[in-house]
């Protein structure tokens, strides 16, 4: 089926001091097409998708929109064109209702009561409930998304982007967020999808750009071409699966009773009655959709959040009232998932943050005195085995990509011979090839015996590496069960299902 | 357009390079001051800067640098562990006052002593003076989250009411024919911090200063409470997951601060100014922190620093005896050299970018 071109983009560069984003990119979206725009981290696609919507201006190269040259300097001259964007973090006021917070995005909103009618017309319409009158802050990820949707829906557009917009969704929410899409293509509305979660885009996508270190490697039609040949053409080389090593599960290295802890973070969720245990060899995923207390389970687990002794025991030892020095000593290391500011002091050297953690159990200290030269050959290992690309070990850590710094952050956790290691968010903004690495590393560690918690919003990622699986919803952990032979649809219930959904296309159902 | 960009790492360059940077944008900035009050600016740099090393008086000038520099370094230091670590003591001052009260105290309790104890137990009650000082904002802020700032600025007017009281009251010289101000230690051998080679105008105070300069080096970059302290000022989330504990770490540097600012009190009033009076502290409690930041917050850094301030110190006092400039003229001038310092620092971590058409 050949369909009237909408977008042509031919020749677009852009370059930042050091870094070129995009070079000679071309492509072309039909009317109606659903077209993905692929490639691992850093590999240009937001710039990409920033250019066509007003935000960036490119250095050189062209677009025609309906074979009309298009040249938009801001974004309010693209939606003029019928060009919106769905941004992957939102704009949204929490303390305003819904209606008001797509109305503060119009150029000339009509009178609230006529808006909130047209909210709900186009929510129907497109299956996607959301009452006009709530409060933005009382919405789940997923319905703010919808707002965001709506809004963009609202001024009718020719080229809807859509910029990594499943990774705040459960699987029956992505569902229904791809219904809504088909339904729009099939209406004429042509969308640019960006991701690089491969499944999705072979179910949703009719055309495929794949971008690689800001140049179009290949355009495919994902339907035709297998995950994995679509990973390979983004990462440029093969990609091996984690290995598992199946080691008996020993004992319980680590048990978690009844924590219940405050959040310190401002509009934080607080731990509610978690319980777990994590046997010796065993990694533990938990899953859950952003914010529902992921950031304070690893703060609770590393030592930073207190609580009762006996409510976190690690080999039987009980260190609930413990803080992060006593615990590393017990054996039980965490890595959190902020990168700059709390895994790693981003203005100190690689050296000095591998002091950070790993002081304590690869002692060094010496009466109170720092071995500096040993914590360098630390700093030096770790970057030999995990590959850190990076100039020498006294380079500020802010100065590594966040992949290669992700990559340290991970040895330096990884090679303390811990016996409970907790983990979130592992692969995080890390390539495909790291990414496997890093996996590949934790199956390792268990597979030496160590017991393993792993904390992701990669379902995908989870399942690779879990022995059992948890969802975190609300600061609650619903009770782990055995990994295998999960399916999305059991997983999806388990975090809660869709948020709201259950009138959704009922046409459908 | 002239844009700032943030360099990928600090350059080491703009670190050493901004304090002379600074102090020559001081001395053209103040040259301009001087000229438009009247004066040849360049006789008023001349005099400030290089009459107290090799001029005329030289010879007694040079003695006064140490006298001077002491104090300033000894406060200095406390309080660039705690700028180190985010923890922003302003009131040495006032430390600086209450170590004072509490080693001459100590002293003139015990009067007319000619133990040899009695020098170091001063020395301990004055360092336990200006700690106990700097506990009030400690505990305040770990119990009840004020502001460190505020209270122990306030604390400072404090002090000196207390100060006030105390060399009109109860230090008051018995035999002072009713003037206001303690004994003078110059005629209290045992409690004297006199000088121990007087060419230098070395004191036990500048050897404080000068040891406790190694120590607090050696402290930063070799010691696991100098790593807590530096990692808490540049990520403090890093530092909790390091495992430092907030409240311990304020009280630490608190009380180092206060307790360095309380020594340097208790050898100034012992030593160089001889008795308690309503105004023998000189704002070196506030000086200090200016010292502090010219140094580079580093603690040999500071050192060099400390000499430098009281260069303009002794050469200030010179313009102002010898070319009638105004003391507010002289405190201006060392203002300008803190302001050049952090205007100046901004290139350590940022560098200037010509963007052309560029959004």
């Amino acid at each position: 089926m050949t369909r009237p071109e909408l977008l042509r983009v031919e020749g677009i560069t852009k370059a930042y001091p050091g870094v070129v984003a995009n070079s000679d990119v071309s492509f072309s979206i039909g009317e109606g097409e659903i077209h993905a725009l692929l490639g691992e981290n850093g590999a240009g696609k937001s710039t990409m998708v920033k250019m066509i919507y007003g935000l960036v201006r490119p250095d050189t190269g062209t677009m025609t929109l309906r074979g009309a040259a298009y040249t938009p300097s801001k974004p309010a001259e693209a939606r003029r064109l019928g060009v919106a964007m769905v941004f992957q973090h939102f704009s949204l006021f929490e303390a305003l209702n819904v209606a008001e917070n797509v109305a503060l995005g119009m150029e000339n909103p009509p009178p609230m009561r006529e808006l909130a009618a047209k909210i709900r017309a186009v929510s129907e319409e497109y299956g996607l409930p959301l009452d006009p009158s709530r409060m933005v802050g009382d919405l789940s990820a997923g319905e703010r998304q919808r707002v965001e949707i709506i809004r963009c829906l609202l001024q009718d557009p020719k080229l809807l982007i859509m910029d990594e917009p499943t990774s705040v969704l459960t699987p029956q929410e992505v569902e229904i967020l791809f219904r809504t899409l088909r339904q729009l293509s099939s209406e004429g509305t042509a969308i640019l999808y960006i991701s690089h979660k491969l499944e999705e885009i072979k179910s949703l996508c009719d055309e495929a750009t794949i971008l690689r270190r800001g140049k179009v490697v290949a355009t495919c039609t994902p339907r035709e071409r297998t995950a994995r040949e679509m990973a390979e053409l983004m990462v440029g080389q093969a990609l091996k699966t984690p290995e598992r090593r199946v080691g008996a599960k020993g004992e319980v290295a680590l048990g978690v009773s009844d924590l219940s802890v405050e959040s310190p973070i401002p509009f934080g969720t607080s731990l509610k009655g978690i319980s777990f245990t994590v046997a010796k060899g065993e990694v533990l995923g938990i899953a859950g959709v952003a914010g529902n207390g992921q950031d304070e389970l690893l703060l609770a687990l590393s030592g930073e959040l207190k609580a009762a002794a006996d409510k976190v025991r690690v080999s039987g030892q009980p260190v609930g009232d413990r803080g992060p020095v006593d615990r590393r000593k017990a054996g039980l290391v965490a890595a959190p998932e902020d990168r700059y500011g709390h895994a790693a002091a981003p203005d100190m050297s690689l050296v000095e943050n591998a002091f950070l953690t790993a002081g304590v159990r690869k002692g060094l200290t010496k009466n109170g005195f720092v071995d500096w030269a040993g914590t360098r050959k630390f700093a030096e290992e770790i970057i030999k085995a995990y590959d850190v690309r990076t100039p020498g070990p006294d380079v500020a850590a802010r100065a590594l990509s966040g992949g290669n710094l992700q990559k340290f952050l991970m040895g330096r956790e990884l090679m303390q011979g811990a016996s409970v290691i907790v983990i979130n968010q592992p692969t995080w903004g890390v390539d495909a090839a790291a990414a496997a690495q890093i996996r590949q590393s934790i199956l390792d560690r268990a597979g030496e015996g160590a017991a393993v918690v792993v904390i992701s919003q990669d379902l995908d990622e989870l399942l690779e590496v879990s022995d059992s699986f948890a969802v975190l919803n609300e600061g609650r952990l619903t009770k782990p069960r055995p990994a295998e032979g999960l399916t999305m649809d059991e997983i999806g219930l388990m975090m809660g299902g869709a948020h709201g959904m259950e009138v959704a296309h009922h046409a459908d159902a | 357009m002239l844009m700032l960009e943030k360099r990928p790492t600090p350059s080491r360059f703009w670190l050493y390079a901004t304090p002379p940077v600074a102090v020559i944008l001081t001395m053209i900035a103040g040259g301009i001051l001087f000229a438009a009050m009247g004066k040849n600016p360049f006789e008023v740099i001349r005099t400030i800067f290089w009459d107290p090393v090799f001029g005329e008086f030289a010879f007694y000038l040079r003695g006064q640098l140490l006298v001077k520099a002491g104090p300033l370094i000894l406060i200095a230091i406390g309080l660039a562990l705690g700028f180190r670590a985010g923890i922003w003591n302003i009131g040495a001052e006032g430390q600086y006052i209450m170590g004072a009260i509490f080693g001459a105290s100590v002293g003139l309790a015990v009067f007319p002593t000619e133990s040899r104890w009695i020098f170091p137990v001063m020395v301990v009650a004055g360092a336990f003076g200006g700690w106990l000082w700097a506990m009030i904002p400690a505990i305040l802020k770990t119990r009840f989250n004020t502001n460190e700032i505020l209270v122990s600025l306030m604390l400072v007017y404090v002090a000196e009411t207390i100060l006030a009281k105390a060399s009109t009251g109860f230090l008051k010289n018995p035999e002072g024919m009713g003037f206001p101000g303690s004994r003078n230690f110059s005629s209290y051998p045992a409690a004297q911090n006199g000088f121990l080679y007087e060419p230098l105008g070395l004191h036990w105070g500048g050897v404080a200063a000068l040891v406790t300069g190694v120590l607090a080096y050696v402290l930063l970059t070799r010691h696991q409470a100098g790593f807590q302290i530096r990692l808490a000022g540049q990520a403090p989330r890093a530092a909790r997951f390091h495992g430092v504990s907030p409240a311990r770490l304020v009280v630490l540097c608190m009380g180092i601060s206060g307790a360095l600012a309380g020594l340097a009190g208790m050898f100034e009033v012992t030593g160089p100014a001889g008795q308690i009076s309503i105004d023998f502290n000189t704002g070196y409690g506030f000086t200090a922190i200016i010292v502090a930041f010219l140094g580079r917050l580093n603690p040999l850094g500071i050192v060099l620093a400390g000499f430098l301030m009281a260069l303009t110190y002794v050469g200030g006092e010179m313009a102002s005896t010898n070319l009638g400039l105004p003391d507010a003229a002289i405190q201006v001038f060392q203002g300008m050299l803190l302001f050049f310092l952090l205007a100046v620092d901004v290139l350590t971590n940022y560098r200037f970018r010509l963007a052309v058409g560029a959004r």
